[in-house]
């Protein structure tokens, strides 16, 4: 199960944002964090009977990077079915990172059955009560963002109202040349709405950061590495270290992907980034793994 | 009086209608079923994901989160057109029309 437990290292150099696949070697700069997403602990089927082991690896692999990241950001589906036992798991398994501090946003998986309190009960602490919340690290402010409530019927991920006023207040006062870090479960793009892979006022969020100079959005959710570029926004989803889900639109449905092992981890392996600095704004070069 | 009754239970027990929503690959099948008032629906989740089957409009009902296999029924009491959808995955919409 080598081909699972992938997650990506960000590191904040001159204000701007560069991603690399794990394992590869990342040059140091001012802030270095790992992206972690969609570790579906409770998740037992064919597409991968052992989710613990490879989030164990993904761990592992962190552990075992030569600039130790400041902190982990896990984009939410931490759990499948949002049981107790699931989370407990995950903490368990995190607490051997060597990054001590990890930053958590709730997937839909996070809130099932009880609209996201126990979720909130768990890692809500300091957070707005809606879960939403920012924190400053090195100059770079980071928002993350609850998108995976109060979904309505044929509709996508959705913030509402009041946590796009908070965010609005959240970045107002904040000078333009703050390097920006929003990270949310379901992605701020329109990735693939037949599939439900978007956030309907999205739009109205990165609004409140067009002034910004650098921007970057990170998610989950895809259970695909997918990057974009649009104006000073960079967007990335990151891989689930539990099982791949299907590129847009090439499969009957977004559900687990079932492939052979040896086919799986070339099939992960190319969808990494690479983030790369142009002058004011990012560009994006796909790169493949191993 | 009490066997009327009785027979009136039974007949009914006889000719309770069922019918049943398979959820598969994301999608619930048939999107849109006909039934006759007093037909209990079971829908049964087939996928490797969990799934919910919640009424769009109104909470007339709302069933827990369903792992792979998992169901949930409901007995449609009153004619009328009934959306529902996946709370999770609200992409996925279907329709119990009920005569």
């Amino acid at each position: 199960m080598a081909w699972a437990g992938t997650g990506a290292l960000c590191v904040m150099r001159g204000g701007v944002l560069k991603s690399y696949p794990l394992g590869t070697k990342a040059a140091a700069g001012e802030l270095s964090f790992v992206q972690i997403s969609d570790s579906h602990m409770g998740f037992n089927k064919a597409a991968n009977p052992d989710v613990a082991g490879t989030l164990q690896t993904a761990v592992d692999r962190i552990n075992g990077l030569s600039t130790p990241p400041e902190f982990l950001l896990h984009t939410g589906d931490i759990s499948h079915l949002s049981k107790p036992e699931e989370f407990d798991t995950v903490d368990q398994i995190l607490k051997s990172a060597v990054a001590k501090d990890v930053f958590l946003v709730p997937g839909e998986h996070d809130v099932l059955n009880d609209d996201g309190k126990q979720y909130l009960e768990r890692y809500g602490k300091g957070s707005a009560a809606g879960g939403w919340y920012s924190f400053d690290k090195k100059g770079v402010h980071f928002i993350g963002l609850v998108n995976v409530l109060n979904l309505k019927a044929g509709g996508l991920g959705s913030l509402g109202a009041e946590q796009l006023e908070w965010m609005e207040r959240d970045v107002k006062h904040l000078k333009h040349s703050t390097p920006i870090v929003v990270f949310a479960h379901m992605p701020l793009w329109t990735v693939y709405p037949e599939w439900g892979w978007g956030t309907e006022d999205s739009g109205q969020a990165l609004s409140y950061l067009k002034e910004f100079g650098s921007v970057t959005v990170l998610n989950g959710h895809i259970h695909q590495t997918m990057q974009k570029v649009e104006g000073n926004v960079t967007f990335h989803t990151a891989a689930s270290t539990a099982f791949p889900q299907p590129q847009p639109g090439k499969a009957e449905s977004p559900g687990p992907m079932k492939v052979p092992a040896e086919q799986l981890k070339s099939l992960l392996g190319i969808t990494d980034v690479n983030y790369v600095q142009g002058q004011h704004s990012l560009a994006i070069v796909d790169s493949k793994l191993g | 009086m009490i066997k009327l009754i009785t027979l009136m239970i039974l007949m009914l027990a006889q000719t309770a209608p069922t019918a049943a929503v398979k959820i598969d690959n994301f999608s619930f099948a048939p999107r849109e079923l006909t039934v006759a008032v007093g037909t209990t629906v079971t829908w049964t989740n087939h996928d490797d994901i969990p799934h919910t089957v919640v009424s769009t409009e109104g909470s007339i009902f709302k069933s827990k989160v369903l792992d792979t296999d998992e169901k949930f029924s409901y007995t449609f009491s009153r004619a009328g057109t009934f959306p529902y959808f996946c709370s999770i995955h609200p992409k996925m919409t279907g329709k119990v029309v009920v005569h």
